[in-house]
């Protein structure tokens, strides 16, 4: 169906930092379809939040952000739109979804407010017609009793709650792509599953493209068409959701996967969190940057830095690949 | 739309069912409104007593003998012993002090003790107003200007422009205040000859007349005022636009100016409304300086001139009533922080 709604190509990012340039996002490139979902995966600090609101263009302004490579939502190149475009755009164009509700939605403001303000900056409607918007939308992220909620302030709120109406207001202008950046880290564990589920069921009624966020494979597993692995502000592994999840190949990749309980192992096993640390984004390792953590490494992968190298479809950065084709070998419960 | 059942709504309000019904919740809400306002009171009280009790005390030290400016020069001993059992002076400190508060106590401030003998409460009221419009003026002008200030150097923090409103307003501070009052007299008045020195134009005189004579005392008051509220709020700010919802609020495409007077000021006023509160009452009673600069009669003339003749009197009147102005404008204060802060509201209630 004609050109992708977003492509990203060499996106680099750096941060001025007082210890001195930060590299947080690092030559990514990725592409998405209209309606299609995203997944992108990374430990804490790997840049999944910074690569996020770069593709949105929030970085734009920031002084302390040098952004390079490109953007292209929907045929518009980001990064070289003046900040009213900009904010033209978020909104009907894009729409984010953040990790804390507690944080999420302004103290003082009453709920209805957030959705209102969001609607009437984007559409030429009457207050009446914005309210009737923004009960409509509480509806649709599954609030009950929305007339009274709608004057309530955050605080009256659950967690969960709060999630749905920065979902509502993400959602508010019906924006092409939502970017989901860990809407249910700071969640219970009971909360995450009905909003992971909600937000299946929005994008299937909305027909827009998902990036979801998460440092946490199996937050999207199963929810996902294709997978994006980061490490250190590089994207290591990429691939439809299937064949990442059968036959991962990049060695964190696999980590990561063997650490899932409910995939692998008894279930209630601790997950096996990886040894070591990520690496210092100031000053990066020169070879590759797993290198310290890796089970696999060789002498050479401190010294090369491994290239995303792509099979088909998939993508990996890596010199010794761990499963190096895609084999039925690999692929026990594979059915069709 | 489907609309989902929700369970993870455990955390908010609870359940109709299980909670008090809606009228029992209304009557215990109304007696702790009843009992906060009583408290308040009862504390509304006991300020107003140890001030006027306070002021007696220390007037008492003041060697000023309102006798002898009665008197004048060349008096007789007599005359002297007769004008001091004719005031009073010569009973106990304590039974004085209780004259005076049972006549308070029923609104009677009573009338000065040194000619020309005027009513204290007139004196109040004819004082009283000029002092609460520069205070006013002063703070008013002074959120004018430090609320953009602030907000400007809160956005660019750490950029050239906020490095220079951060010096201007240490400067300021750093300052005495009737130093600047001198410079705006200086530059706009003997200088420019735009505005009056050493004049006052009563409310009742015309509004126009009225602001005119006000505004360079007023402006004198904002300067120091302005350059404490720039510093407070600018702070606050840079802490609140950092927080999430202020993303979240650019990230649906609200503008910078929306985002700045709509999302981050009010989070951010909680200490600027106290230093407001404080201001306003300070100023109110201890405007001295600017008013002796611009010889304004205020309550600092008023304070300040009984008090040199030893008119204890008119000095606890006045007192009693800045203390009650001072209370009452911090009672506001508490107040507003519920309306900064909605979840303020529900601890309070
Ligand atoms: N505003 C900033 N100033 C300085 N450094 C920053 C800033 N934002 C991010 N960083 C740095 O950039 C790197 C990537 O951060 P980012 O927030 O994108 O990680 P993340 O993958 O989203 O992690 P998390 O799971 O903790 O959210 C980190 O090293 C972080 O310290
Ligand atoms: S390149 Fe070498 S060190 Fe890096 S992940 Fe692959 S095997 Fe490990
Ligand atoms: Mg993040």
């Amino acid at each position: 169906m004609g050109r992708p709604l977003l492509v990203v190509e060499n996106l680099s990012a750096v941060i001025t930092t007082g210890r001195g340039p930060l590299t947080a996002v690092d030559g990514v490139s990725l592409s998405l379809d209209r309606g299609e979902v995203l997944g992108i995966v990374g430990e804490s600090g790997s840049g999944k939040s910074v690569l996020a609101r770069t593709i949105m263009g929030l970085h734009c302004s920031d002084p302390r952000f040098a952004l390079s490579g490109t953007v292209k939502l929907d045929g518009r190149d980001v990064l070289g739109l003046e900040p009213s475009q900009l904010r033209a755009m978020w909104g009907p164009e894009v729409g984010m979804v953040f990790q804390d509700p507690m944080t999420a939605l302004n103290p003082v403001k009453r709920v209805g407010t957030h959705l209102v303000e969001a609607v009437r900056k984007h559409q030429q409607v009457t207050r009446r017609d914005a309210v009737g918007q923004a009960l409509d939308l509480l509806d649709m992220v599954g609030i009950p009793d929305p007339r009274r909620r709608i004057n309530q302030f955050p605080h009256q709120l659950s967690g969960g709650m709060r999630q749905r109406v920065v979902i509502a207001m993400a959602l508010a202008n019906r924006p092409k792509l939502l970017i989901a950046d860990e809407p249910t880290t700071a969640l219970d564990v009971t909360v995450q599953r009905q909003i992971l589920d909600l937000l299946d069921r929005l994008r299937g009624e909305l027909g827009m493209a998902v990036i979801m966020i998460s440092h946490d494979l199996g937050v999207v597993a199963g929810r996902t068409d294709r997978v994006a692995v980061m490490y250190g502000g590089e994207i290591v592994e990429t691939a439809d959701a299937r064949s990442l999840f059968d036959a991962p190949r990049h060695p964190y990749a696999s980590a990561l996967l063997a650490a899932i309980p409910s995939l692998k192992g008894a279930p209630h096993q601790r997950l096996a969190a990886i040894d070591g640390t990520p690496p210092d984004l100031v000053m990066p390792p020169s070879g590759c940057r797993f290198a310290a953590r890796c089970d696999a490494v060789h002498d050479d992968c401190r010294v090369q830095p491994p290239q995303l190298i792509f099979d088909g479809t998939h993508g990996t950065a890596c010199h010794y690949p761990v499963n190096p084709l895609i084999s039925t070998a690999s692929n026990t419960s594979g059915d069709t | 739309m489907t609309n989902q059942s929700v369970k993870d709504d455990a955390g908010a309000l609870g359940s109709a069912s299980a909670a008090p019904s809606l009228r029992a919740r209304r009557r215990a809400g109304a007696w702790r409104r009843t009992r906060r306002l009583f408290v308040r009171v009862a504390e509304l009280m006991a300020v107003l007593f140890l001030v006027s009790l306070g002021t007696f005390a220390l007037l008492s030290l003041i060697d000023t003998d309102p006798a002898v400016t009665i008197l004048g020069e060349g008096h007789t001993q007599a005359d002297y012993e007769a004008v001091r059992e004719d005031l009073g002076l010569n009973d106990p400190l304590l039974e004085r002090y209780a004259d005076w508060l049972g006549s308070a106590a029923h609104g009677d401030l009573g009338a000065s003790i040194v000619p020309p003998y005027h009513d204290v409460l007139d004196r109040i009221m004819a004082a009283l107003p000029v002092s609460v419009e520069l205070a006013l003026l002063g703070v008013g002008m002074a959120l004018l200007f430090s609320i953009p200030l602030a907000m400007w150097s809160a956005y660019h923090a750490g950029g050239r422009i906020d490095r220079w409103i951060s010096a201007g307003t240490f400067s300021v501070l750093s300052v005495p205040s009737f130093l600047a009052g001198l410079l705006l007299i200086w530059l706009l008045s003997n200088g420019l000859g735009w505005f009056p020195r050493a004049e006052w134009s009563r409310l009742d005189e015309g509004l126009g007349a009225n602001l005119y004579h006000a505004f360079l005392p007023a402006l004198t008051i904002a300067l120091a005022e302005t350059a404490l509220l720039t510093r407070v709020l600018r702070s606050d700010l840079i802490t609140t636009l950092q927080e999430d919802y202020i993303l979240a609020a650019r990230a649906k495409g609200m503008g910078t100016v929306h985002i700045m007077f709509s999302d981050a000021l009010r989070p951010s006023s909680f200490s600027a409304v106290t230093i407001l509160g404080i201001s306003l009452g300070r100023l109110i009673g201890s405007t001295v300086i600017v008013e002796y600069l611009f010889a304004l009669p205020g309550m600092g003339t008023l304070v300040v001139g009984a008090a040199r003749t030893g008119d204890y009197v008119t000095v606890q009147g006045a007192v009693l009533v800045i203390a009650l102005i001072y209370v009452a404008t911090n009672a506001l204060i508490d107040l507003s922080y519920g309306y900064l802060d909605p979840r303020v509201r529900r601890s309070h209630a």
